[in-house]
């Protein structure tokens, strides 16, 4: 394992501390607890709360700034922070019109918020949440866990996020990230393993012409194993799964992410961006905004996943709100 | 013979223990189904709950069990953390105000702190989880108490073990390995292992002292 780092043990508090130096302009860390803040509080509003485990940067403490994030808290790698984080979280950052949880759909990250909205429910803090659920390559039932929130986070955090901005109530706030989730669907496909600091190797082994399909951020397995093509054949195989899944029809306008899994360098994201316009155009869907980079990562594997967001109006005009964040800046 | 609160003190001792020499082959047991780190992250949990609950007085089952909740939940995280932070709280404010217990008022605490774990992690028998070790412990403990305490002990850990082996040939369906799906089988869940563990070590603290 060669990886940039000091002591395994301090991965995560040192990011964090070197993540709010470079932008002391615009986020706080607090280290002790391992939750990073806007750097100034903002006018009175709705706060957004998000958190996870690390290893997926920028998300979420990137994303934390005007217009998206109030807080987010960093578990250790790929590890749900815990209710402790979360509450001291919102004790820093609440302004008294209610705090929304966005959380990822995993075992973890709903118990430990649950338990953190008990305690400042106790407080008599006025809490809801959204569980984040747009990874189309698990399949949806009852009798499991449910489906994987990934890059459909990023749409999330930044819509609501607008939305929270503009003053509204925390049931609208939360309706709109309610509607923005149950219009987003992604999925990924890993070219590598990632590996996790304190493991040391490869979480699993893929073969130097296979790639795995339907890929999780935690490389969790997906839907199948298949020798490596090429890139707009994986488009073809991994937007086409996205598109039926919801389904998206002709006509319809998207918002498109095409993000890297970590260790993916931009020319491909761009080559594989170039297939999917195509890929969509021939499907008479049309790409109203797009976001090409990494924005919600699993460490060092290479990969790509893709997701799509059926826009409405109300969308469109939040997603054009301003925003200046470390990882995602657009300001006019 | 009854349960008192040093047995919790000296049970906590014992799993910190064993955990430390288990931790590789918890670990080894996550890496096939989960993500390598059970092992890793009980470690940490015990030594900050020994930290905490050393050389300090507890009058009542409360006290200790709420130290050994809370301290699992700060510093485990992840879905082990809250379900064992659970599982102690729930057992502590059954007992709220006692020092020493019998066995089958024992059980009937364990039993909450089993609910707690099924409410929390929405998942119940055979779901390849720590309630499968935990669930057939707590019902050998409860049904044995009248055969005095160290046979009902031997009877739970026994129920324990057949448990956590019981896990094998499961299809998960809560947490990680869940993403598995039919390749989950064939595998022993981790949870369920450290569970065993933890009814083995308070029948030692138990029985042998």
């Amino acid at each position: 394992m060669k990886k940039l780092i000091n002591k395994i043990d301090d991965v995560v508090a040192e990011a964090l501390k070197g993540l709010s130096a470079a932008h002391s302009d615009t986020v706080r860390a607090i280290p002790e607890s391992r939750v990073v803040v806007r750097a100034s509080s903002s006018s009175p509003k709705v706060v957004l709360i998000s958190g996870g485990g690390s290893g997926h940067e920028p998300l979420h403490c990137g994303f934390v700034g005007y217009g998206m994030l109030d807080a987010a808290c960093a578990g250790e790698i790929f590890t749900s922070p815990t209710p402790d984080q979360i509450c001291s979280a919102v004790h820093e950052v609440n302004g008294g019109r209610g705090v929304l949880f966005l959380v990822k759909n995993y075992s973890g990250d709903i118990m430990n918020f649950k338990i953190a909205r008990e305690i400042l429910e106790g407080e008599g803090v006025d809490v809801e949440s959204v569980v984040i659920c747009d990874d189309v390559s698990v399949t949806d039932s009852t009798w499991t866990v449910g489906r994987r929130g990934v890059g459909g986070t990023v749409f999330i955090e930044k819509i609501a996020g607008a939305y929270a901005e503009t003053g509204a109530s925390l049931n609208d706030v939360k309706s709109l990230a309610d509607r923005v989730n149950a219009n987003v669907r992604t999925m990924g496909a890993a070219l590598t393993s990632c590996t996790v600091p304190a493991v040391g190797r490869p979480t699993f082994g893929l073969g130097d012409d296979e790639i795995e399909l339907g890929i999780g951020i935690h490389g969790e397995p997906g839907r199948a194993r298949v020798k490596m093509s090429s890139s707009a054949e994986i488009v073809e195989y991994i937007a086409g799964a996205v598109v039926d899944d919801l389904p998206f029809r002709p006509g319809d306008e998207v918002a498109v992410l095409v993000n890297g899994m970590g260790g993916t360098p931009l020319i491909e994201l761009y080559i594989v961006y170039n297939d999917l316009k195509q890929f969509l155009g021939g499907r008479g869907i049309k790409i109203g905004r797009n976001l090409v980079g990494s924005y919600i990562t699993s460490l060092d594997m290479q990969g790509v996943s893709i997701t799509l967001l059926r826009l409405d109006n109300q969308m469109k005009e939040l997603w054009d709100h301003p925003v200046r964040t470390p990882a995602l800046c657009m300001w006019r | 013979m009854a349960f008192t609160v040093e047995m919790v003190r000296l049970s906590l001792e014992k799993l910190n223990v064993l955990i430390e020499e288990k931790r590789e082959y918890l670990t080894d047991l996550d890496s096939a189904i989960g993500d390598a780190d059970h092992g890793i992250n009980m470690n940490r949990g015990m030594k900050h709950i020994i930290e905490k609950i050393r050389g300090k007085e507890y009058s009542d089952f409360g006290g200790i069990f709420r130290d050994a909740a809370m301290t699992i939940m700060s510093a485990v995280g992840g879905s082990a953390g809250p379900l064992f932070g659970t599982f102690f709280m729930k057992i502590g404010q059954k007992l709220i105000g006692k020092s020493e217990v019998s066995i089958e008022e024992l059980a009937v605490a364990m039993q909450d702190g089993l609910d707690g774990i099924m409410f929390l992690g929405r998942s119940g028998v055979g779901d390849k989880t720590m309630i499968d070790a935990i669930a057939p412990a707590v019902e050998a403990l409860r049904e044995n108490s009248s055969d005095g305490d160290s046979a009902a002990w031997n009877k739970a850990v026994i129920a324990a073990e057949l448990g956590m082996k019981g896990t094998i040939p499961m299809l998960s369906r809560r947490g990680r390995s869940s993403y598995l799906g039919e390749r989950s089988i064939g595998h022993q869940d981790p949870g369920a292992t450290t569970s065993y563990y933890l009814i083995s070590c308070f029948r030692d603290a138990s029985v042998e002292g």
